[in-house]
Formats: structure tokens, C-alpha cells, sequence
């Protein structure tokens, strides 16, 4: 699978002009022979949009004026994008959708919304409440938006739901500068990712923004980790760019053979344990 | 003392920083920056960072010495304008401020200071619109957070590249951006009176106060840990409770709220909305 990840960095607020750019990229991920291409999070509209969220809404369908261009450029590339979505009864998500032969394959609304320190997602934002494996023409897949996949619960449901490619989308402001030649969110992230395609020997692709708003920075880095948890690509950091990258899925079949944490999971184990510490916790709250 | 380490890597620093100067200012429609250059650390890392940013020609360092301005911060200053190779102009404030200290003889020093900062801040705002630039602000987290600066004064500015970098940290990029060694090392001070330096005036060196401050701000320690870690108790508090009374100076003046919709309040946009 050639799979073009796309380090972008947005306008803040226009949609349009964004919209452009990704169709830019798309023509130019096909004519690189790319299958899919993969933006980051709220890529078409930027990220810290406080008022402006209401704004730069859309929804995944083909009546949609930005997602009619997005899904026609999808009938030979898969597109995932970054967008605000309002549900019929005007609630805004952050959400990303997974296009493929002109048709929404996939939308996922965002979980976990970080409000604390310099986030203030709640407060613009509904919480989605699904976690959902689709299938793709390259096998079953997840999508985690940022703050998601800083929770181990949501990729460990997408993995017994059958997910073996985990599409995750950020744009995590810079922060935590200390000795290293990285941020600390950075290297937190790089981590996690790499322990995701570990622990599910699964394909951790993750696309993530650059640019600046404001004060605050987006470093980039958009990397790909194999089942074995090798970084298999890392987009330089601060560039805006479209890294092109070949992943193996053969892999998959190779890691598992060596490796059989998938066919060894214990998900009845743990239902029972899950319920049985939810019980106890429910129990404890009404006493 | 469990030692906290400030140590930043300075690579790091100057890309996010001279990505974010140039990002915000060609964003708001400009190429050029000014800045007012003393002689001491924080507006010569500033001007550094703006001539590596935008390039030497698109940044004017402005030097606005009053009568008793020491020699010698002229002299540091010129250092920093041959090093980045950016535009100078050389502004006395004496006669401008002059004739206001002659109103009020009984002025005190730091009356005086404020004025001598505020008189400086009209040159550069003045400047910015004949040099068509934006002023870049030199104020460092140390003295943000102390609040020792002057309200639309030295603290006015359009953006600001050094205001999440303590004063120990400045100096540390300062040194690996090549800022001459001789700023670096000196005293620093604000120049408002003959033989003033910071650390007189706050009573305790830079070090010392970064390290608390990494601590109870970035760390999230409790005053109380702080003193059982070694730090004086009058120290950290005389610390924390100057920090808490100049909040105001990193604010913007409060606005009484009448309306479902104020500024401030709930009205929220970033400034690069739509940029």
C-alpha cells in the first residue's frame, strides 16, 4: 500500500483556501502513484478555532460544496480528511471521514476532547461517542483523532474490532521544551505509537500538522510504524510536506507468525474483569 | 534539593522561535520588524532572532539613549547591530522627557523610569509605521511573570519570541546564537539610573529566582514544597506574592461585562483568524 501523508499546515478558518490546497496534494499523491492520502486533523479549517467553530461546519456527503470536490478526487485515492461536523441537530464535532470511490466510507467524531491546560475543546465541541473498525479496500481500519489515541482504551477497541491499520490524526501544539532536540509532546507521541504498533503488531500511520497560530507551534513529524513497531518514515519536523511511503502489509502476517498477541487476547477475560471493576466502581459511587 | 534542570536545547528554541517570528509577521501582511536595542542580553537574543527570521535588511534596531545612559550600553548595543548586519538609527530621549521631569521636580526615579520606557515605546510605535514593520517585544518569562517592566512601555510590543524563555534560558540561546560574550556576561540591567542593576533592585540574582520559578510554575510545585527543598520561606514568598500582584500587567485591562457577547470574556478568536 503507497500511502502519501500529507504535514500541512491550514489558514485558519477558511475553509476554502484549504479545501484548494487539498486538492492540490491529492492530484499530486495520485500522479505519485500514492493509494491513500492522509491529512491531519481539522485540516481543513485549522485548529484552534474557539468562535470560528460554528463557521467552518460541513458534513461528510456529496450535497456538501466541500465534500462533493473531496469525494469526487476520491474515486481512485482514498482520502482521509480533518473537518467540523455539524449533526443534523447542531452539534459540532471534530470529526474525520475516510473517502473512497466517491463515497463516505467512514466518520469518526472525536472522544476525547482535551480541556485543561492550553485546550478548551469542550467547550466548542460535542463529544463523539463511537469507536468504530471500518473496512477498506487495503483491510479493516481505525481512526483515532489526537487526544483519542493519548487514551489506550480507544486503539485497544479499535484492535478487537478488527482494525489492523490505525489512522491517527493530530495537530498538538508544540510544548515541553527541555535538553532534548525534541518537544515533549513530540516524544510522548513517538512513543505511544510506536507501543500501539507493538502491542497490536498493527500499522500505526499518523499525520500531523506544521505551522504556527498565534504563539502556539505545530512541529509535524508524521511517521508510520510497522507491526514490529519500527518507525518506517518520519516526515521532517517544521516542513510543510507530502512524504510518500510504501508500507509492507505482508507485514502484518510476518509479525503475527512470530508474534501471536492478536490470536492470544483474552477479550473474555476481559469483559468479565471490565464489568466486574465497573460493577465495583458503580457500587462504591451510590454508597 | 532535587536539582530541576532549565537546560533548554538551543537548536529547538531558535527554529520554533524564527519560524514563529516570520510566521506571524509576514502573516499580518509584513516583511519588516523593529525593535529597541540597550546594550543588554534579552534585546540583543531578540535581535538576533529577528535577523535570522526575517533577514538583517528587513529588521531596525533602534537605540534610544537618555542623557544618563551609560557609555557603555551604547557601545554593547553597536556590537549587536555590526554582528546581525541589521538597519540602525540612533534616538536620544532626553529632550522628549526632559521637560516632563522639569514639571515635576520632586519626581522619584521610578516615576522617571517609567516615563524614560513609555518615551521609548513612542519612538518605536512611531517607527513602525515609517519603517512599515511590526515591534518585536524583548521582555523575557522571568521579568513577565515578576512583572518588572513597565506597562505600555517596555512591555508593548506586537509580538513577543522571548516571553516563555526564563532569563537563565535567554542566556543560553544568547550564547549558542552568538551574541557577544561581553552582553552576555555583564550585569544586566535596566540603564534608568547610574549603577543600577536587576538584581540589586529585586534583591536576588536571576539563577537563584529561575529556579524557583521553574518550579512552582512549570513544575507545579506548592510554595510549601519549595521551602522543604531548601529555598527561604521569606524568599519564595515575597516571590510568589509578587508574581500574584502583577497579574495585571499580563492582562488586558478588564472589560465590565454588560452584554451575552464582551470582549474578553466571550468573544474568542485568535488574532490570526483567517490568516
Amino acid at each position: 500500500m503507497r500511502l502519501a501523508l500529507t504535514q500541512l499546515n491550514a489558514t485558519l478558518g477558511k475553509v476554502e483556501k484549504n479545501l484548494e490546497k487539498h486538492l492540490v496534494y491529492i492530484e499530486e499523491a495520485r500522479s505519485e502513484g500514492a493509494e491513500v492520502i492522509m491529512f491531519p486533523e481539522l485540516s481543513l479549517t485549522g485548529y484552534a478555532l474557539q468562535d470560528l467553530t460554528p463557521t467552518v461546519s460541513h458534513h461528510a456527503s456529496p450535497d456538501d460544496p466541500v465534500f462533493k470536490p473531496l469525494l469526487d478526487a476520491s474515486k481512485d485515492i482514498d482520502v482521509i480528511v480533518g473537518f467540523v461536523e455539524e449533526d443534523t441537530r447542531n452539534r459540532f464535532y471534530i470529526a474525520s471521514a475516510y473517502l473512497s470511490s466517491g463515497k463516505v466510507a467512514h466518520v469518526h467524531r472525536k472522544v476525547y476532547l482535551p480541556t485543561y491546560g492550553l485546550f478548551d475543546e469542550g467547550r466548542f465541541f460535542a463529544l463523539g461517542d463511537e469507536v468504530r473498525a471500518f473496512d477498506t479496500r487495503f483491510g479493516r481500519a481505525g481512526m483515532l483523532i489526537c487526544e483519542d489515541f493519548w487514551h489506550a482504551s480507544t486503539p485497544y477497541l479499535l484492535w478487537l474490532d478488527g482494525a489492523d491499520l490505525f489512522f491517527f490524526l493530530s495537530a498538538s501544539p508544540g510544548r515541553g521544551l527541555t535538553s532534548d532536540p525534541q518537544l515533549e509532546n513530540v516524544r510522548w507521541v513517538e512513543h505511544i505509537n510506536r507501543a500501539y504498533a507493538s502491542l497490536f503488531t498493527s500499522y500505526v500511520f499518523h499525520s500531523t500538522r506544521v505551522g504556527f497560530e498565534d504563539g502556539l507551534s505545530f512541529a509535524g513529524g508524521a511517521s508510520v510504524f510497522d507491526p514490529n513497531g519500527d518507525m518506517i518514515a518520519v516526515a521532517p519536523y517544521y516542513e510543510e510536506r507530502l512524504m510518500l511511503v510504501d508500507a509492507d502489509l505482508n507485514q502484518l502476517h510476518r509479525t503475527r507468525s512470530r508474534l501471536p498477541l492478536l490470536r492470544d487476547e483474552r477479550t473474555v477475560l476481559v469483559q468479565r474483569e471490565l464489568e466486574r471493576v465497573l460493577t465495583d466502581q458503580l457500587r462504591d459511587n451510590v454508597r | 534539593m532535587k536539582e530541576l534542570s532549565l537546560t533548554i536545547d538551543t537548536d529547538l528554541a531558535r527554529k520554533v522561535l524564527t519560524g514563529f517570528i516570520k510566521s506571524e509577521i509576514t502573516r499580518m501582511g509584513f516583511s519588516r520588524a523593529l525593535l529597541g536595542l540597550s546594550g543588554g542580553l534579552d534585546s540583543a537574543l531578540s535581535c538576533f532572532l529577528t535577523a535570522e527570521a526575517l533577514g538583517p535588511g528587513n529588521v531596525l534596531a533602534i537605540r534610544m539613549p537618555y542623557s544618563g545612559s551609560s557609555q557603555a550600553s551604547m557601545d554593547d548595543a553597536q556590537k549587536v547591530i555590526d554582528a546581525t548586519g541589521v538597519q540602525s538609527m540612533t534616538v536620544e530621549i532626553t529632550e522628549m522627557v526632559d521637560p516632563l521631569f522639569t514639571r515635576f521636580p520632586d519626581m522619584s526615579p521610578l516615576r522617571k523610569g517609567n516615563i524614560m520606557a513609555r518615551q521609548r515605546m513612542i519612538v518605536l510605535y512611531d517607527q513602525s509605521v515609517a519603517f512599515n514593520g511590526l515591534v518585536i517585544g524583548t521582555g523575557n518569562k522571568t521579568e513577565i511573570l515578576l512583572g518588572y517592566s513597565t506597562v505600555y512601555g517596555d512591555a508593548a510590543c506586537a509580538i513577543n519570541p522571548m516571553g516563555d524563555l526564563y532569563k537563565t534560558q535567554a542566556r543560553q540561546l544568547a550564547r549558542a546564537m552568538g551574541v557577544p560574550r561581553e552582553i552576555i556576561e555583564k550585569a544586566p540591567t535596566a540603564d534608568l539610573w547610574e549603577g543600577q542593576t536587576d538584581e540589586s533592585e529585586l534583591g536576588y540574582t536571576y539563577a537563584e529566582v529561575d529556579r524557583l520559578l521553574y518550579r512552582l510554575i512549570d513544575q507545579r510545585y506548592t510554595p510549601a514544597e519549595c521551602i522543604e527543598d531548601g529555598f527561604s520561606e521569606t524568599f519564595v514568598h515575597s516571590v510568589v506574592e509578587r508574581v500574584r500582584r502583577n497579574q495585571f500587567k499580563r492582562m488586558m485591562p478588564p472589560i465590565a461585562k454588560l452584554s451575552n457577547r464582551t470582549i474578553g470574556y466571550d468573544f474568542l478568536y485568535l488574532r490570526d483568524w483567517g490568516t
